[in-house]
């Protein structure tokens, strides 16, 4: 019954409250979307514990949607995607808490197109349907450019703009690519099918061709990770979207990215993938973003643009990670995925809860807080720390493991990338100096309230994941290895029997 | 059912719709010389208009149902699903214009029903042009349209604008008629035949196409050319569009340029498979018009205008459909047309609803602030709007991607890059008409509070987004319909050298 209709029920869920929320008196809204999301994320959970690591891809759906084309409502999740859906799950209810006193206008539109959002998220990650995925892809733009331009800050209409026509450009050139896959793929085998096993190992037989089409999905896939040098939507969107915009762009949307290179761009074309020319360029700009995320990070006065590239450097540290095509990076890779969505969600929370209060989002503005709010600075100290690495959080496991697993492959980068690590406490310790040490200052500092239940039920959840896989991550290695192992087989074949397997992840 | 066309009883059966529709049309002219004066008959015209083409339509299944195929070649009409599925087009074109046309003719106080003798005119030219297998018949088609629509346009005659737009159409009107006479004349010097199927049989014969073949078909391009308003014989489509009573923009926008489409994927697939010239023609002709269109409407303020140039774009989609020349690309522009009807009627309608004295001077921060005011409307337009840019979830975004489909398999791939290209351009004029709606103040106190449609503009809008969304969602019996009517304009014969 669950395998059957798990992920369906994950996706149809938030769109019909999505339509019940945008009906129901607007100060109704939030309370029935945190319900909503509540029953999604408790609809999600059995995917944890029914999940079967060592079977690869399942809870398959397959239903036939427009067959004159072959396209079919395609449904699946493998040890990549579970944790995606599952930390999509868990952010959407907190992202709705969060907004509980931050939006105060439309508010039955907000909830409504959080709800959509999670639709189009869960979309991405779990289809596996080409079509299906492009639509999933494009739905997702719609509520996000909304979130921004609607309730964003001053500079919101340009942002919005922005982040819509860089994530547009790069789908509708992918959308060319995989009609083009689709077509060679018909041509070779006789089925014409956008199914995403069809597909996978079609392209090697493209030629050249495989490289223009492997160029659509990486500027489709870079655009939104962001790589240098197409990242400059990213502080833009981060500073202008509302709070819960902001955790879920940086906690969920980014990771798309990622999640398509993972998923499509290198099983897909592993030929072009493994090319030295394309590796070298693909580890050079993920080390530039390491490193030159960190260094701008550093000099920001904005504490969310700060936030936003530090974003830019951690998802330098998974592409790394992803193109070593190591057991111990992949796996590393894919666990900054999910701590940089606990660890900088948190983050944003905080500069959100900080900001209702004191309405400013510069670093300057502060001072001293750890007399005022000390709650408030104990929990930014431990989050700050984690998007650090320090061992014994979450951040620290998954860079450790991208370190450790890239550096068989990549020496130099990875050597240049540790680097980044250092950058990570050059920008976010003064930073955190500024707003919690130092004297207190400012007159209006002196009166701010500390956080409330209701923010600390947003955040302790956060803690707690940031702590349990700072310290316990087998239960998340374990379920995502052989899904890493299969990834690696795809674009190397025979690549992970000479490796040892993760130290933490013992033996599937 | 099988046509002998040497019968005069299947040659009548053949020409069933239109002339069912010329009888509609005379009963409504005849009605209209007793009575033209009070609103009351306007509407009573309207509604005849209505039941014409609800009539007409019912006719087309009929034949549809009945597989109605002329037998042998040389006929000058043709019958196949092409021409009964472009039919349902125009028809619902002028349907939905007829639809948005109640109020507004009431408010701008245009009263005189032969508006509505003048629509259906303009609908029956149409069904002649795509019935037509023969370039005088088309032309014949061409020019009842051409005619009517011109009228049309001027039809608001108080306003200079409207005159301005009407004079300017008819001039470079019969200017494009000129060439494509002239065009025919040549293509008949070169064949010895008007007759779209024996040309391709003579042209086929002939080996490499004489001079004077390819000059008529250049000719007969640059004709269509204007009357789809493909980059660089776009010039007058901005202004006239712009003065035209906003209805008849709609139509003109959508039916007009649909019948043109139509005539010219069956003279090209039937009459020039031989010739593969004309895909290099047609190639370039795409491509300008699709960056011309998207870069001059990004210029735009005033919507009207916006959407003006923005129709100049999607014809360059269409020519894309049309440069493949395969089966897939007529099936695709079937879909897209459909797709585009539907958006462009229900954005004009809304302009309709918001604008007064042609709409020519709402700017689209004008609409700042709608959402809140009238939230179904500003939805029903920012559908309109995302389909336009062929988003997902819409039935642009399946017209598009099925000319994309079109377009790969016949190795057009370069094009089908420049159109996601242009595409990603449109979104920078589109968006703002989104953005001003929804996240924009209203311009002034109380903006919007005479923007209301009536029943009739209502039915139409709600019929434009219901179908967008559905077709976006589950195209699949329309997907069925276009396949059909794409396969059945074939060439009579095959190229003797395969084309590039």
């Amino acid at each position: 019954m669950y395998a059957r209709w798990g992920l369906t029920a994950l996706l149809a869920w938030p769109v019909l409250t999505a339509l019940i929320v945008l009906f129901i008196p607007a100060r109704l809204a939030k309370y029935v979307a945190l319900a909503a999301s509540l029953i999604e994320f408790a609809l999600s959970v059995p995917l944890w514990w029914t999940f079967e690591p060592s079977t690869g891809m399942q809870f398959i759906v397959s239903h036939r949607w427009i067959p004159a084309w072959g396209i079919q409502y395609m449904v699946g999740v493998d040890g990549i995607s579970l944790f995606m859906v599952l930390l999509t799950t868990f952010l959407m209810p907190l992202s709705i808490l969060g907004s509980w006193s931050y939006i105060t206008k439309r508010e039955g539109g907000f909830y409504a197109l959080l709800l959509v959002l999670t639709t189009g998220m869960i979309g991405v990650f779990v289809t596996l349907d080409l079509f299906l995925f492009y639509v999933m892809w494009e739905v997702m733009l719609i509520p996000m450019y909304f979130i921004i331009g609607v309730w964003g800050g001053e500079n919101r209409l340009y942002a919005a703009i922005k982040f819509f026509i860089y994530t547009f450009l790069g789908s509708l050139l992918m959308l060319v690519a995989i009609i083009m896959l689709y077509l060679h793929a018909g041509r070779v085998t006789g089925t014409y099918s956008f199914s995403y096993m069809h597909l996978l190992g079609q392209a090697s037989l493209l030629g050249s061709g495989a490289w223009w089409l492997f160029g659509a999905f990486f500027l489709a896939f870079a655009v939104k990770v962001p790589m240098f040098p197409l990242h400059t939507w990213l502080p833009d969107a981060h500073v202008e979207a509302p709070t819960a915009g902001s955790v879920i762009l940086a906690g969920i949307l980014l990771k798309m990215g990622t999640y398509g290179f993972l998923r499509f761009a290198l099983p897909f074309f592993p030929s072009v993938a493994l090319d030295p020319t394309v590796q070298l360029v693909i580890v050079v700009l993920a080390l530039i973003g390491i490193i030159y995320g960190g260094l701008v990070a550093m000099v920001q006065p904005d504490f969310k643009k700060l936030i936003a590239y530090s974003s830019v450097a951690h998802l330098g540290f998974v592409m790394l990670g992803i193109w070593a095509l190591t057991l111990q990076s992949v796996q590393g890779a894919l666990l900054i995925m999910i701590n940089h969505g606990i660890s900088t969600g948190a983050l944003f929370f905080l500069a959100g809860m900080i900001y209702e209060r004191r309405h400013s989002r510069l670093i300057e503005a502060y001072g001293g807080l750890a007399r005022v709010v000390p709650l408030f600075a104990a929990i930014l100290t431990i989050v700050s720390l984690s998007s650090i690495a320090l061992p014994g959080t979450n951040g620290f496991v998954g860079e450790f493991l991208v370190l450790l697993g890239s550096f068989r492959t990549y020496p130099i980068a990875t050597a240049l990338a540790t680097t980044g690590v250092i950058v990570a406490a050059a920008y976010l310790l003064p930073a955190l100096q500024r707003v919690i040490f130092n004297p207190l200052t400012q007159e209006e500092n002196k009166r701010l309230p500390d956080l409330t239940p209701r923010e600390l039920i947003v955040l302790v959840p956060l803690l707690v994941c940031i702590l349990w896989i700072g310290i316990y991550p087998k239960p998340f290695l374990r379920r995502m290895e052989p899904s890493a192992r299969q990834f690696i087989e795809l674009v190397r074949p025979g690549a992970t029997q000479s490796q040892p397997v993760t130290p933490a992840g013992g033996q599937p | 059912m099988s046509l002998d066309l040497s019968s005069y009883r299947d040659l009548m059966l053949s020409l069933l719709p239109e002339l069912v529709l010329t009888g509609w049309t005379l009963v409504l002219l005849l009605f209209v010389a007793w009575r033209h004066h009070t609103v009351r008959d306007l509407r009573i015209a309207g509604g005849l208009t209505i039941a014409a083409l609800v009539s007409t339509a019912g006719v087309i299944w009929w034949l549809w149902w009945h597989s109605t195929r002329v037998a042998g070649i040389a006929g000058m009409v043709a019958a196949d699903d092409f021409r009964w599925v472009t039919d349902w087009i125009f028809l619902g074109a002028a349907g939905l214009t007829v639809l948005i046309s109640f109020a507004y003719l009431e408010r701008e106080q245009l009263l005189a029903p032969e508006y509505y003798v003048l629509l259906l005119f303009g609908t029956l030219g149409m069904m002649v042009m795509t019935a037509g297998a023969d370039l005088m018949v088309i032309f014949l088609g061409l020019e009842l349209m051409s005619v009517a629509v011109y009228v049309l346009a001027g039809f608001d005659r108080r306003r200079a604008r409207s005159a301005e737009a009407a004079l300017k159409y008819f001039l470079l009107g019969a200017f494009a008629s000129g060439f494509l006479l002239y065009g025919i004349a040549l293509i008949y010097g070169a064949t010895g035949t008007t007759n779209v199927g024996l040309i391709g049989a003579q042209a086929g014969m002939m080996g490499s196409p004489s001079v004077m073949l390819l000059v008529g078909l250049a000719l007969l391009i640059v004709g269509f050319g204007f009357k789809i308003a493909a980059v660089p014989f776009h010039m007058w489509a901005p202004d006239v569009y712009d003065g035209a009573p906003t209805p008849v923009t709609a139509f003109m926008a959508t039916g007009v340029k649909a019948a043109a489409f139509a005539a010219l994927f069956r003279i090209m697939i039937q009459g020039f498979a031989a010739t593969p010239a004309w895909h290099d023609m047609l190639w370039w002709l795409a491509v300008i018009t699709m960056v011309g269109g998207n870069l001059f409407a990004l210029a735009q303020r005033s919507l009207k205008r916006m959407l003006a140039y923005s129709s100049v774009a999607h014809a360059g989609y269409l020519l894309v459909a049309v440069t493949t020349g395969t089966p897939a690309g007529t099936s695709a522009f079937l879909v897209y047309v459909v797709a585009y009807t539907l958006m462009s009627v229900g954005a004009f309608a809304v302009l309709a609803a918001k604008g007064r004295n042609g709409e020519s001077d709402v700017t689209i921060d004008d609409l700042g602030g709608l959402a809140a005011r009238r939230p179904w409307l500003a939805f029903a337009l920012a559908v309109c709007m995302l389909s336009l840019l062929g988003f997902p979830g819409t039935a642009g975004f399946i017209g598009k991607w099925y000319i994309l489909i079109a377009a790969t398999s016949a190795g057009q791939t370069v094009l089908a890059t420049i159109l996601v290209l242009t595409s990603v351009v449109s979104a920078g004029y589109y968006l703002p008409v989104i953005m001003a709606m929804y996240m924009k103040p209203e311009p002034i106190e109380a903006a919007h509070v005479d923007v209301v449609l009536d029943r009739w503009g209502r039915a139409a809008v709600v019929a434009a987004v219901a179908g967008l969304l559905l077709f976006g969602v589950w195209p699949n019996r329309l997907l069925d319909l276009a396949r059909s009517a794409g396969e059945s304009v074939r060439p009579t014969v095959t190229a003797p050298t395969s084309r590039q």
